[in-house]
Parts: structure tokens; sequence; C-alpha cells
């Protein structure tokens, strides 16, 4: 058995236009009008007002007029827009009119900004499996603390509408999981990604980096269980680089390491929330850090890789500039490293190597990795040199080889260093591998800074990971 | 006001510890060192004591302090130990 449905709405100019064919065709067959913003549009015909969008948003409309044929209560074919032929064909009517033979139709009311989401959580529950809570709070930003969602600050109630919005950033299927969460290795799904994003503020647009973030944590060289579990202050630092970090807006800039800017700021905290509330890592359980960092609320920026003369992290790592990609990184804080007289690369280099040196301990050697994150103004000496990025790292390495005695147990009058046997040795500050560079920061100000790395870091701990961004 | 559940919904399992051992005489401790430096230390002056007290020791370690105890270690300390102590700290 054949029937039509025909979605339109009176505010829709090819709507109104073929509002007098609407009772011919209802003539000729059974027909239901279904219409988004009138009980009386189109006249002369009964219709069914879909005040609320149920029936528009079950049947996908994203265009009106729609005309679908159900045979059998299944939908057979659909048209939209208004195209006389193809009508004609569809329906084997000929139209008696000088109407003209196309026109467009207009946007479904289902596909306002924002509505697809509302809809999705009213009419489209199914598609969420996460467990609903219902709260009767008199402030809704007191329930993340009274759960203990929270990371110390407030976060935005994870209603069903907005983890619906969230994960309209993704192609992904809510149910698919991702890996599992240390400490208490729980599955993560992406729909617990949204939902934690959504806690920290995230925008829809930066889902694919928290998710992309997530996975490269969970990779077992990452260990994110030990970085966590640590007495050390360390926590993951993620570093965007590409194009999506400039298309959703992030800082590489002025004050790229500090507060303000929303995508820096919640994408590293969403990721944080998660190894909280899916991991179940939390400061004082299996976090067992002595000092922490203020890192650890969240820590992420971009590399400002439009204006370096250097090839970027992401593409030393083997990635394409037209890449997205996030590097993971157990970092500590950052430590400022001021040189505002070199202006030659070798004097500058030795400025770096200096404050290099000193992380962790003076005397700790091949224990923390480090990023070194160069301003422009610093950068400028180098490219005026005509230093690479390779060429500084290399130096470096090689100022940074240190005398045994210098670091053994008891040199200086300090107790700490390395087995005293080693003092006619010559070891390096890092190990392989263990130093990176990137560029980052605001045009003026001879200043760089050192993230230092987990005291674990290398293959015995934490290595960092570097992940593509999948948009599609 | 719903809001969705943003952790991992786990419950979790309660279970109870083992018996407590009544005597050491005869038993076998495992004494396990994560790998972080002088742990060797006090595994040493546990191992003295535990001996004086008429146990049996055996001794393992982890490969490193920053991973969990791989599941053949576990299982091997759980198969061969009456009870196992556990080196956190350096």
């Amino acid at each position: 058995m054949t029937e039509l449905k025909l979605v339109m709405k009176q505010g829709c100019e090819t709507c109104l236009m073929i509002e007098p064919l609407v009772p011919q065709i209802a003539k000729a067959h059974k027909l239901e009008v279904i219409c988004q913003d009138s009980s009386s549009f189109p006249a002369n015909v009964p219709v069914t007002f879909d005040e609320s969008l149920e029936q528009s948003f079950k049947l996908n409309i994203e265009i009106v007029p729609t005309l679908i044929v159900m045979r059998d209560g299944q939908e057979s074919s659909r048209i939209f827009g208004w195209d006389e032929t193809a009508w004609s064909g569809l329906l084997g009517i000929e139209f008696d009119t000088d109407l003209p033979k196309f026109r467009p139709g207009c946007g479904s009311m289902t596909h306002d900004p924002g509505r697809q989401a509302e809809l999705a959580a009213r009419f489209a529950p199914e598609r969420l499996r996460s467990r609903r809570l219902n709260f009767d709070h008199a402030d809704e930003l007191e329930v993340g603390f009274d759960q203990g969602w929270s990371d110390g600050l407030p976060v935005v109630p994870p209603t069903p509408e907005r983890v619906m919005r969230m994960l309209e950033g993704t192609h992904r299927e809510p149910a698919e999981v991702i890996g599992r969460v240390p400490p208490d290795y729980a599955v993560c799904t992406i729909e617990k990604v949204a939902i934690n994003a959504v806690l920290a503020g995230c925008l829809p647009e930066y889902l694919p980096v928290v998710i992309t973030a997530v996975e490269a944590v969970l990779e077992d060289q990452f260990c994110m269980h030990g970085l966590l579990a640590t007495t050390y202050f360390s926590g993951p630092l993620l570093i965007v680089n590409g194009p999506l970090s400039r298309s959703i807006g992030m800082n590489s800039g002025g004050n790229a390491l500090g507060q303000g800017n929303r995508a820096n700021a919640t994408i590293g905290r969403a990721l944080q929330l998660l190894i909280r509330n899916v991991g179940g890592g939390k400061p004082g359980g299996v976090d067992r850090a002595a000092l922490g960092n203020p890192g650890k609320y969240t820590f992420c920026f971009a590399e400002d890789e439009v204006n370096s003369c250097w090839d970027s992290l992401s593409i030393e790592r083997g990635f394409s500039k037209e890449t997205s990609t996030v590097t993971v990184f157990a970092a500590d804080g950052m430590q400022g490293l001021v040189d505002q007289k070199s202006r030659t690369p070798e004097s500058l280099c030795r400025s770096f190597a200096s404050g290099l040196r000193v992380i962790g301990h003076p005397k700790m050697v091949m224990g923390s990795d480090a990023f070194l994150v160069v301003s422009p103004e610093h950068e400028r000496v180098f490219r005026e040199g005509g230093w690479s990025k390779q060429e500084l790292k290399s130096r470096l390495l090689e100022l940074l080889m240190i005398p045994g005695e210098e670091l053994i147990q008891g040199a200086g009058g300090i107790s700490e260093g390395i087995p005293v046997g080693l003092s006619d040795r010559i070891l390096c500050k890092f190990r392989p591998d263990g130093l990176n560079i990137v560029r980052a920061g605001g045009s003026a100000g001879l200043f760089s800074a050192i993230i230092a790395g987990w005291g674990a870091s290398g293959s015995m701990g934490s290595v960092p990971v570097t992940r593509e961004i999948v948009l599609a | 006001m719903e809001l969705l559940d943003p952790t991992s919904e786990l419950q979790p399992e309660g279970r109870q510890p083992l018996p407590r051992l009544n005597a050491l005489v005869g038993k076998t401790i495992g004494l396990l060192d994560i790998a972080k430096p002088r742990g060797d230390v006090f595994i040493d002056r546990i191992e003295d004591l535990l001996l004086q007290h008429g146990a049996k020791t055996k001794r393992f370690k982890k490969p490193t302090f920053t991973r969990v105890a791989p599941d053949a270690l576990r299982q091997e300390i759980a198969g061969s130990c009456d009870a196992v102590l556990e080196a956190l700290a350096d």
C-alpha cells in the first residue's frame, strides 16, 4: 500500500508557491501533510502540525518541501524542493499550472542551529548509552563537585543535549570503544570522551583533538598509568600541530602557555577529566604526586609553525604539514629562560644549555626528557645565524655532555648524584631523542621556556607520542 | 535535571582479603622489588628478618616501577608464595 508524506513549512517560499497544488495531490493519493510551523498551512487539506519537530526529525528531513513515498510502512523514495517533472513522474499527475518548473526548497527547521542535538536528545535517546542520572539541585553547577567529577573548578553539566551537540564534532560512533583508561583500565567509548569534553567546556570542533589525545596517552609507550601514579610533578602536555590547530583557534602566539584561549584551556582539561572520571585517577588516590604542577588542570598549546623557519614538531616526527597532529608529553610545569643579550646562535645556545642542564636536578642525567619552547625573538637569532632546529639540537646535546665528576654523589657537597663509580665517564643530560624543540610565543620578549619531563622518561617510563587527528 | 554519567560506571567488586598468616615458620614469602632505587636495601633487611623467623623467601622484581606488574609475574607470585611484601619507595 502506497502512502505519501509531504513535509512543509509556511516560512518557506517554495512551500508557499506549491500550496495550491497540495489539494490536487491529496485527491489523487493517500497523503499526510506535515507542517513544521503552522496548523493551518497549507490550506484546504488536513494538516499534522509537527510543533515538536518529532516527525520531521524521525523522517530525517533536511529540506522543505520533501515528498516521501511510503510502501507498506517503509520509505521507498523521496524528492525535495520543487521540480515539476520529478513530482509529476512520481505522482502520476499532470499539474495544470504556470509555476516555474524548478525551485529549490528551504532548510528544514530541524536543522536550525543547535536543533539537531536538542531533537536527538529528546527523540533518539537510545543513541547515548551512558547511565542517566537525575538531580534535584538548586544550583546545577554544584552537581559536578558533589559527584566528584570536578578538578576543583566548575564543570559544565553534561546534559544529553550538550553531549549530542558535542558528538556532532566527530563522525565516529558514540559506542565505539577506543581503549581502556588507567588506573582502573575502564572501557572508554567516544561517548565518554564527549561527556568529559562537555564537562571541560569544549566546543564540538575540539572533540577530534580530545579523542586523538586520549588515544595517544593510551598507547603503551606513553605509560599513562605510571605517569598518573608517580610521586613526580608530571602530567600530560598536549602540543597540537597542523591546520586544525588554526581552524579551531588555538593559541600558539602570545601567552601560548598561559590562560585565555578556550581551545587550549578546555582540550587539555578534557583529557585530565577523562583520566579522573573514566580511569578513576584522582589526587590522593592512585595519583600520588607529591606536589603536582598547575598544568595538571590543563596543559595544551599549538606550535607556531606558520611563521617559523624551522620544521615543525609534526614534520620532524614524520607527518606532512597538511596533517594535523597531537603530541603528548609527560611534562612538568615550565621554567623560564631569559636571555636578552645574546645576538649570536652560539651564545644563545649556551644560555639554553645552561637552563636545560638543571632540570630535575643539576646532577640528574638521562632521566627527564624536555621540550624547549623557543619564542619568536629567540628564534630570530637562529634564523639570522642560519641554524636549523636540528643544528641547534645537536649543539645543545654537545654542550650538555657533562663530566661524571660533576655528577657523582657528594660532588659540590651535595649527596644527590650518580654512583661514584661513574666519575670518569662523560654523560649527556638527555637520552637520545630526549630533547625536543618547538616554536611558540608572542612577537616581543627575549624569553624562551623549558618544559621538563617526567624523571622516568624513555622506554623505562614514558616517551612522547604523536598521532594524526583524523577528521573523516 | 538529567545528566549523563561521565564515569566508567564500574561497580567495584567487593573482595575479602585472604586469611592472614598465623605463623611464618615454613611459609614462603615473596619479596617484590618494584625496581626503584634502594628497593633492594629494604628487601635485604626484610629478608634477613623473615629468615630469622623461620620463613622461606622468594625474590621477584618488576621490569620497571612505571608499569603494573606483568600478568605472568603476578601469577608466578600467587602460585608460589603464601604471602608477598612489596617494596614501594625509593
